[in-house]
């Protein structure tokens, strides 16, 4: 079979963390809020109301630019792009055109420890719309609502070049870019809520001098889904293409209920947007000193931490890559780390144990109950073998579900320090005394004795005491002691 | 109490009476009221009269300051609004029929000034559909007639208040000039109408036509009180962006008229065309000439891109209504139609049957200008355009003070003469369409009539010169001590 050549573009748009919209002051905090609730003339476009920018906005968008190496252009101009649809208020979105906040960016991420590298064509502002709502206590039958609390929110608009070539790539990129937003703390990138959104731009061809037909997808809700529907998408132009036909130039849906892509209904001739400089709004000349001062705010970015971590902290590449990916937890590990300063321990249980928990709840690591110093606390009481390690596992679900320490949880758990060195020592001893046969045995050369040994210091520690240390204890014991 | 008695009143003569308990605010409006009743079934001025609400806010103004006589500067004073400008409970229709039921829930920028210095929002005035006409003929709601011969237009957009006022049904009121919609008026109706530098007056809650365009004006019968209403409605509005950010205006920048006689005022030669009424050219002349004696210098001056000023006005005004006016679409308010086949078909309807034709004809002018493949022929041309007119005045204002035009080359024309041709109708508007353009501040006033008709005169002054226009108009007011307009107004002069 021949080789194909998939070539995706990625435009992705993050709601901007500001606590007021784009252009008006009502609050950005519209998750479950009852509809129409936190609007103003301005967001709902009322006849007379004008906008204000928010420079907050402004300022979370240059600094995303920045962090993504783009050039920006020295003035900001707002532009209307025209069209109808009921849950855009005006008629138009205040957007920009040729005049985007940033231009010819780079992107950086690994995929399988390989380093790949997207540029990035512009970063823009713009303000969400409304949201259609089909379902609802007021509406009945065929009725459908418009719920404006969401009309004005900034969104920043980042398109890439079409410079990836697999699913995988595509939505590993995505991930990174989701991972740069929050490590700057523009948006807090959440696919599922809508706080970051994704379209990308698929062809296939089945040479590399021949470019493949544009296919644009929509509606993918989770970075699952944009990985499943970019790799439905590249088969079924893969198929056409066998089939000695050509994919049509169009826009199509992800449908996440029967995982196919489908074309969208309508709009068929391409869209006149009719841009133009909005009027209502002057031009924005941004001084050098505001991109100096933005710049100072942006934190090491992922790639920089991971390879710090690699050089620090001597951590594989993969484990220093996914630490590095969420910066609540690369800052959770570094402090671990400064209080049990065993980066490979801390990074191993992080990416093991924290993470199955914090996964099994779906939170973050801000919003976990253990500490850095708790954690370090479990793991310095492991590494003098207090406790093993399948027992710290045990009482570090235990921490991560009460919010208690290491040494409270065996309090309350009645583990108590039966199971360190010294109480240990005690039951070795008594073991021995009650086992002499089992002694004499495996004095005479016989191995599996000393686990006959070992398992009775387990049942009485109640599977407590770390095997490893009770092995050596009564190697110690049987050898004669000190 | 007779009305006519204060028809020379300043509103400093009314807060004058009130001082000495000769007049309350209440009694004032019943007056005006009165007026309304009497002369508005012929004239259709107002398309709304905020009788009750009204009515209710002058007692209470009377109540709060009983025994004190220093009043704030619109104390008690009833003034007519037009329609384009949002009064919170009070309808807003813009003169169209799908904006009909509208009340906004909020007040525009210039309301909450006016109310924060006493005044009374009488009602809310007739207009040309979104504010798109010279004649008022555009009024969804049926034409306003001119107080001077009520089978004449009074002018447009604003000429349900410039009828207003010169018929004395309101003291004073606003208008709106995108193009010259405040000025037309004014000159067809004998009274002052000022249109401020772009920018001076805050637009937040005035409906766009086309926002780099439009610009909020007094409109009086007297300078003396186009200026007390510019110090309240002007400075700066954290609401518009598009809004200078200087303090308000104030009297006391007006130069002394001594300093008058020393201005060199300049006559633009495209003004004074064939194209211009001779008996309006001879009026404007005469007053010239009385300058001259009165010692001020007048010269000749150009502003080459006249001629194309009105052609790009009609490139860039359009193209920005065709966008400001998109929002009407009968999702949130205002009129809605169909629906039951569909959202485009809404879309369709709600347009269709809520615009008039000249609406409809400029978003489609605009459409046509921005769309992709037209829009660096024709938008794009046209902003060039609009530089290079800037730029006459720029080079104009650097040999003279002030400019001296005629408002419009023709007297009011009757009812029907020029709606059949939209160019005629947008000639009619040539003089006030390039000050516009240039964004700099004019006012007209009355200079004269001839044949019972008002000749408005208009000068232009540079950006920001608010202060020496001003001074000019009140020194030629004063000049000419013309009556203020009180017309006879009855179904016998209906001829």
């Amino acid at each position: 079979m021949e080789n194909i050549y998939v070539t995706i573009g990625l435009e992705v748009h993050c709601q901007l963390l500001t606590r007021a919209k784009m252009f008006c002051r009502c609050s950005t905090d519209y998750i479950g809020k009852t509809p129409n609730t936190l609007v103003c003339p301005v967001c709902m476009g009322l006849p007379g109301a004008l906008p204000v920018l928010n420079r907050k906005a402004l300022e979370l968008a240059i600094k995303t630019a920045l962090a993504l190496q783009c050039e920006i252009l020295p003035e900001v101009v707002f532009h209307r792009k025209n069209y109808f649809y009921p849950d855009l208020p005006k008629g138009y979105q205040i957007s920009q055109y040729d005049f985007p906040i940033g231009v010819r960016g780079v992107l950086e991420f690994t995929l399988q420890g390989v380093k790949k590298r997207v540029r990035i064509r512009r970063v823009h502002v713009e303000e969400d719309a409304g949201k259609l709502v089909h379902e609802g206590p007021d509406l009945r039958g065929a009725v459908s609502g418009v719920d404006f609390n969401r009309a004005g929110i900034p969104l920043v608009e980042i398109v890439t070049e079409p410079d990836l070539h697999s699913p995988e790539e595509a939505k590993e990129c995505l991930v990174m870019l989701r991972s740069i937003v929050r490590y700057l703390g523009v948006s807090d990138g959440n696919m599922e809520e809508g706080s970051l959104r994704c379209d990308a731009n698929v062809s296939v061809s089945l040479s590399p001098e021949m470019p493949g037909t544009k296919v644009e997808i929509k509606n993918m809700n989770s970075f699952r889904s944009v990985f499943r529907a970019l790799s439905y998408e590249v088969e079924r132009q893969t198929e056409l293409l066998r089939a000695g036909k050509t994919p049509v130039q169009e826009t199509r849906h992800w449908d996440e209920v029967r995982q196919v892509t489908v074309p969208s209904r309508g709009k068929e001739e391409a869209e006149d947007y009719r841009y133009f400089p909005d009027p209502d709004l002057l031009p924005f000349c941004i001084p050098p000193e505001m991109l100096q001062e933005i710049q100072a705010t942006i934190p090491e970015l992922p790639l920089q931490k991971k390879e710090r971590f690699m050089r620090e902290y001597e951590l594989p590449e993969p484990e220093a890559y996914i630490l590095a990916q969420d910066r609540d937890l690369a800052e959770f590990f570094e402090a671990c780390v400064r209080e049990f300063p065993s980066p490979r321990a801390v990074c191993n249980f992080i990416l093991t144990e924290v993470l199955k928990n914090l996964n099994s709840l779906n939170i973050g690591i801000r919003e976990s109950k253990v500490t850095p110093s708790m954690l370090a606390e479990l793991l310095k009481m492991v590494e003098r073998r207090e406790i093993g390690i399948s027992l710290a596992k045990g009482i570090f679900e235990e921490m991560f579900r009460t919010g208690m320490g290491a040494r409270d949880v065996m309090l309350k758990k009645g583990i108590s320090f039966l199971t360190s060195e010294r109480d240990l020592e005690k039951v070795v001893r008594e073991v021995i005394e009650k086992n002499p046969q089992s002694v004499a045995d495996y004095l005479r050369g016989k191995e599996k004795a000393l686990h006959f040994l070992i398992g009775q210091v387990m049942r009485a520690t109640k599977g407590q005491a770390s095997p490893e240390v009770v092995k050596n204890l009564l190697l110690r014991e049987l050898s004669g002691g000190e | 109490m007779n009305l006519e008695e204060f028809r020379n009143f300043t509103i400093r003569d009314y807060h004058a009476l009130f001082a000495r308990g000769e007049l309350s605010p209440s009694v004032l409006l019943e007056a005006f009221f009165r007026r309304i009743e009497e002369v508005d079934p012929l004239l259709h001025a107002f398309l709304f009269v905020n009788r009750e609400n009204a009515l209710e806010r002058a007692r209470r103004l009377e109540k709060e300051w009983k025994g004190r006589d220093l009043y704030p500067p619109l104390w008690g004073i009833p003034v007519a609004v037009k329609d384009n400008i949002c009064t919170l409970g009070i309808p807003t229709t813009c003169g169209s029929k799908i904006l009909e039921g509208f009340i906004p829930p909020y007040n525009a920028t210039v309301i909450e000034r006016l109310e924060r210095a006493g005044a009374i929002i009488i009602g809310k005035t007739n207009m040309d559909e979104f504010a798109m006409g010279s004649s008022t003929e555009n009024s969804a709601f049926g034409p306003t007639r001119n107080p001077f011969d009520l089978n004449r237009v009074p002018g447009g957009s604003s000429g349900g208040s410039a009828a207003a006022v010169a018929a004395f049904e309101a003291p004073v009121a606003l208008g709106s000039d995108t193009g010259g919609s405040v000025r037309q008026p004014a000159a067809f109706c004998g009274i002052v109408g000022l249109r401020p530098t772009y920018g001076r007056v805050s637009r937040y809650g005035l409906v766009s036509f086309a926002s780099s365009l439009d610009q909020i004006g007094p409109m009086t019968r007297t300078v003396e009180d186009a200026i007390t209403l510019f110090e309240v409605i002007s400075g700066k509005d954290e609401r518009d962006s598009t809004c200078a950010p200087y303090p308000p205006f104030s009297r006391e920048e007006i130069p002394p008229q001594e300093d008058i006689r020393t201005m060199k005022i300049g006559l633009p030669r495209e003004y004074f065309s064939e194209g211009v009424d001779p008996r309006m050219v001879k009026v404007i002349t005469a007053v010239l000439r009385e300058l001259e004696k009165e010692g001020l210098e007048l010269i000749e001056v150009s502003l080459p891109h006249t001629n194309y000023a009105l052609e790009a006005y009609y490139i860039v005004a359009p193209s920005e209504a065709s966008s400001n006016l998109a929002r009407y679409d009968g999702v949130l308010y205002g009129m809605r139609k169909g629906g039951d086949r569909g959202l485009q078909d809404m879309y369709f309807q709600t347009r269709s049957s809520g615009f008039g034709p000249e609406v409809k004809r400029r978003i489609l002018l605009g459409t046509y200008s921005l769309s992709s493949g037209y829009y660096d022929a024709y938008y794009l041309k046209g902003m060039k355009v609009r530089t290079l007119v800037r730029r006459d005045f720029e080079e104009a204002f650097a040999t003279c003070h002030l400019l001296v035009t005629p408002v419009s080359p023709v007297f009011p024309f009757f009812l029907g003469e020029r709606t059949k041709s939209p160019y005629e109708m947008y000639l009619a508007d040539v003089f006030t369409i390039p000050s516009a353009m240039a964004g700099v501040p004019s006012i007209a006033m009355n200079c004269g009539y001839e044949d019972g008709l008002p000749v408005g005169m208009q000068i232009i002054a540079g950006p920001f010169q608010e202060r020496v226009l001003f001074a000019l108009a009140r020194f030629v007011e004063q000049m000419l001590s013309l009556p203020l307009p009180f017309p006879e107004i009855g179904p016998e002069r209906r001829t």
